[in-house]
């Protein structure tokens, strides 16, 4: 009776109501970094690359737009983008080599992914770009 | 008891090579970029003939040339597989995948075009 109770109950979360864990938020950040380096991130970097080698003119304008504030920004966010991604793959890569799948290791490799990729970026783009 | 029977039942199995190029494919980009970061580092290119020297190496621009297409690789099973989570609709699903194929093999005619005209 209890069983058939439940069975009816509506299957319904709503994802912005329930409080996410943190290797799911990691785990959705992974995806919207992948798709935002896909697209805007994969035309960009070849772009990038096609001025810093096509002519000295052209290396020139590279440069002249990097010096921007809000193009300094945007590579900064870029960076944390890509560092964020490099560091939760690595963690998939443990968890598919079943390290750290039990459930307090995840959370605290999450938090390590989060801690970690920030860093690099700050440091990266603080030695790189400001 | 179960009888064995000698076809494979469970799909077209393209799914664990998907899941090993991701995962290959990665690992071979870190490597790039470890290089890449080490050339950067030990070389500080400051003027644009510095950059270009950087490039000028046959394997750098085979290096260059296999990150992309590991990183054009890696990003099409990612797509994918974001494509068949949010995208319901098979004749839109597959209209944007043919979509992120032809782009990804534009881009792949790109990067040879931007690594070989220095030459």
């Amino acid at each position: 009776m209890a069983a058939k109770y439940l069975n009816k109950r509506p299957k319904h979360l709503n994802l912005f109501k329930i409080n996410q864990p943190l290797p799911a938020i990691v785990s959705i950040m992974h995806r919207i970094s992948g798709v935002i380096l896909f697209f805007p991130g994969i035309p960009l970097i070849l772009l990038g690359l096609q001025m810093l080698l096509d002519t000295p003119e052209s290396f020139e304008a590279l440069q002249t737009f990097f010096l921007n504030p809000l193009v300094k920004f945007g590579l900064t966010c870029f960076i944390w983008l890509c560092l964020h991604h490099l560091c939760a793959g690595i963690r998939h890569l443990a968890l598919d080599l079943h390290c750290g799948v039990e459930l307090a290791k995840a959370r605290a490799s999450s938090n390590w992914v989060l801690i970690v990729s920030v860093s690099l970026t700050l440091i990266t783009a603080g030695v790189l770009i400001w | 008891m179960v009888k064995q029977s000698g076809r494979i039942t469970t799909g077209a199995h393209y799914g664990l090579i998907d899941w090993l190029a991701q995962r290959v494919t990665a690992v071979f980009m870190v490597v790039y970029i470890v290089l890449f970061v080490v050339v950067v580092v030990s070389t500080v290119p400051q003027d644009y003939a510095a950059w270009v020297a950087i490039f000028d190496f046959q394997w750098m621009r085979i290096a260059s040339f296999l990150f992309f297409m590991a990183l054009f690789w890696h990003a099409w099973v990612g797509v994918r597989n974001v494509l068949m989570d949010y995208v319901k609709p098979v004749a839109v699903r597959l209209g944007m995948q043919v979509l992120v194929i032809v782009s990804l093999l534009i881009y792949l005619i790109w990067t040879a075009e931007i690594l070989w005209s220095l030459m």
